[in-house]
């Protein structure tokens, strides 16, 4: 099953690959990863999507938990959790696709950020379920560049994840 | 708090917080990076540094060292190779969990990157194998990081720390100052074990009709090993170590029934088999001690306590987890046990301990004593007669330190040093040295095998420098041991590579570096030898026992078999 963990972690040099180089050791999968700093600058917020069994997420917290730099570790699937990604693409817009692409974004709530006489980039956020669905409207061929953040995830409601 | 007025160098600021952290010995070995902090240690006499033949010598001691005080072993080596020979000892360190802080000097700070000079990134090479590790870029750092480096090496679930130095941060100057405590926000181990875990272990405990206590190395690092002699004597259980764990129970007493795992006891073994309640002791489920996981303990209720949550359900699914320092829970458990209105069911307990014994009866250590030619079994056996079961053993890997572990009856914990995780050939005599070293005292013998012992063998000359009288007992077989067993057994005798050819010989290779080496080629001079060697107690002997090349580990629990399906020897097969 998926999960998405939310870690806070010391905003040291080398903590991400602490993290990376856990998951190629004890071979876990991650599926994405994004991590930049909070509003307090000495930590990180580390949003990590993997899969696994039950006692395969419960080792992986646990693995991250020991990891000296981690301060925290929550996995969002225990509670209702909002997750986004957002994604660029750049899409080759020419002749009668042009508007059609236009209508495309505008029902997916995108937004188009650059435009030339032949290409689009199209600003999209939304869960990874709506950005493929997106991807799946458009002709393969027309796809000139894909860049997907990775999931970021946050817990509804006003309690809050702090160090 | 310790501190100067005046701006020091970085590389005074370095033996000045060994110097406050209490630190006796440094094992290492200088070189360009750390030429600042060798200079540093010329100056003063607080801390000594030990000079070993190679880095992984160093790691090796400084882990000895650990391992037979309890306290952390430090190493201090040079940039690039320096750095990269001790890693094996630092993957040693770090899969028995031992203490060590190992300083790697590193190129300048302007230089990191540019694959100057004995550059390696040690940061990078050493991180999957120690808790923790830093880079030190500023001299304002180096004393708060050093302090954090002992405080995680030496709390939680122990393991090696590694802070690597840039050579100009030795050199740059600021005012020292050393705290006594540190505070982590993202490092707090877990001391008190949740009551209410372990009163319903207690339950399940004192309900068991046939249980089984299986302890580990975390009783001994947790020093807990007083606590864990109370439960067992109060509970009247039958109690089995690992091969880390031995000592921490004593191996004379009449509960202790071996060893377990791939060649533990068959009563051990049997009884893990058979037990209705486990209860698992800072140990990890190794698969070394758990044999085929299908097959393991079918029928018990499994407690385990570890002050490691990754530990728990790891390996095996755990019924009733606690997380906590052994030391804290046991002393928790042993109360809750007394309160208690209930007692272990005596009648239960006598028809398993009949079982038990009958299982004992089999005697699978047995072995030919009769025999003209040297068994290894009979060298431990008089090894521990002769020093009265009180030396501190180290051994190397392989079949001697199977044999060791079973021969040798520890009664006392801290006594048995060997690398039981990683397995590393060359462990044995460079931990003897930092045993030694925190022993003078004690006997130390190191049990090796003729192949083992030459991985480290340059280490003869640090001890006789130093003028270390460790004891060496080579069992030797003129084969790598363990790997042609595996042969035997595995690969139809197809002896690839196991042959220890072209040897030296031992009783002049010890002579050469000024120590004194005996040959014993027959049974009935190895009580005379050993005698010989401990009466000569400031000189470091080397017993070259030349033994029988055929003779096997047993019992053995091959790979992928369940404890109840073990080689007793090749005459005596179970059914």
């Amino acid at each position: 099953m998926r999960h998405i963990l939310s870690l806070l972690m010391e905003n040291e040099s080398g903590a991400l690959s602490r993290v990376s180089g856990l998951f190629s050791a004890r071979g876990f999968n991650i599926e994405s990863l994004t991590v930049a700093p909070t509003e307090d600058p000495t930590v990180s917020r580390m949003t990590l999507v993997t899969s696994g069994s039950d006692e395969i997420v419960e080792q992986i917290t646990k693995h991250l938990n020991k990891l000296v730099d981690v301060i925290k570790v929550v996995d969002l699937h225990e509670s209702v959790h909002i997750e986004r990604e957002l994604m660029l693409i750049k899409i080759s817009a020419e002749g009668d696709s042009r508007e059609e692409i236009k209508r495309l974004v505008d029902i997916f709530r995108g937004r188009i950020i650059d435009v030339t006489d032949s290409s689009y980039i199209v600003e999209m956020t939304g869960d990874g379920d709506k950005l493929d669905a997106f991807i799946r409207t458009l002709d393969v061929k027309k796809i000139l560049e894909v860049v997907r953040t990775g999931v970021s995830g946050i817990a509804r409601g006003e309690k809050a994840i702090k160090a | 708090m310790s501190k100067t007025k005046e701006k020091i160098r970085g590389a005074e600021i370095f033996v000045r917080a060994l110097k406050d952290e209490g630190v006796e010995y440094v094992f290492g070995y200088p070189g360009g990076a750390v030429l600042h902090i060798y200079d540093a240690l010329f100056k003063q006499d607080d801390v000594t540094h030990i000079l070993v033949r190679h880095e992984q010598g160093a790691t090796h001691a400084a882990d000895g060292y650990a391992r037979s005080t309890g306290k952390p072993g430090v190493v201090l080596v040079t940039s690039g190779p320096g750095a990269t020979n001790a890693v094996t000892g630092i993957a040693t360190a770090h899969l028995d969990s031992i203490p060590l802080v190992v300083f790697t000097g590193q190129v300048a700070t302007a230089l990191i990157g540019n694959d100057a000079f004995q550059e390696v990134d040690a940061i990078g090479i050493t991180r999957p194998c120690v808790k923790h590790n830093f880079l030190v870029k500023d001299v304002r750092d180096l004393a708060i990081t050093i302090k954090k480096a002992f405080y995680i090496a030496t709390t939680g679930r122990p393991g090696p720390v590694v802070v690597d130095i840039p050579k100009d941060v030795t050199a740059d100057s600021c005012i020292y100052e050393y705290p006594k405590t540190v505070e982590m926000r993202s490092y707090r181990p877990v001391v008190k074990g949740h009551s209410g875990q372990i009163k319903k272990a207690v339950n399940v405990i004192l309900g068991a009709k046939r249980p089984m206590l299986y302890t580990g190395g975390g009783v001994i690092l947790g020093e807990a090993s007083e606590e864990l002699i109370e439960l067992t004597r109060m509970l009247g259980y039958p109690i089995t170590n690992t091969l880390m764990g031995l000592g921490a129970y004593p191996g004379t007493d009449r509960q202790f029934i071996g060893m377990l795992g791939m060649h533990g006891t068959y009563e051990a073994n049997m009884a893990m088999h058979q037990c209705d309640v486990l209860v698992a002791i800072g140990a990890r489920f190794d698969d070394r001690v758990t044999g085929d996981l299908e097959k393991f303990c079918p029928y018990a209720t499994i407690i385990h306590i570890d002050v490691d949550p990754s530990s728990i359900s790891k390996n095996v699914p755990v019924d009733i987890p606690i997380v906590g320092d052994v030391k804290h829970v046991l002393k928790d458990m042993n109360r809750y046990i007394k309160e208690s209105d209930e007692k272990p069911d005596a009648g239960a307990l006598a028809d398993w301990w009949r079982q038990i014994q009958e299982w004992q009866g089999i005697n699978c250590l047995r072995y030919d004593r009769k025999s003209t030619i040297i068994k290894p079994q009979y060298v431990i056996e008089k090894i521990y007669e002769l020093t009265k079961g009180k030396a501190y053993i180290t051994s190397d890997v392989g079949q001697h330190q199977m044999w060791a572990a079973q021969f040798y009856k520890f009664d006392q914990p801290r006594h048995w040093i060997n690398s039981g995780g990683l397995g590393t050939m060359g462990f044995g005599l460079p931990a003897a040295m930092g045993v030694k070293l925190a022993h003078p005292d004690e006997t130390v013998f190191c049990v090796s095998g003729e192949a083992s012992l030459v991985m480290c063998i340059q280490e003869l000359s640090t001890c006789k420098q130093y003028g270390l009288p460790i004891k060496i007992a080579i069992l030797n077989n003129r084969y790598m041991g363990m790997v042609r067993q595996w042969q035997e057994f595995f690969y139809d005798r197809r002896y690839s590579h196991s042959y220890m050819e072209a040897l030296p010989d031992f009783v002049k290779l010890a002579e050469s570096f000024g120590h004194t080496g005996i040959r014993v080629e027959k049974t009935a001079d190895v009580e005379g030898a050993i005698k010989q060697a401990l009466a000569m107690d400031d000189k470091l002997v080397l017993l070259d026992f030349i033994t029988d090349q055929t003779e096997n580990v047993y019992p053995m629990v091959a790979a992928g078999k369940g404890h109840h399906e073990m080689h007793l020897s090749p005459e005596r097969e179970l059914a």
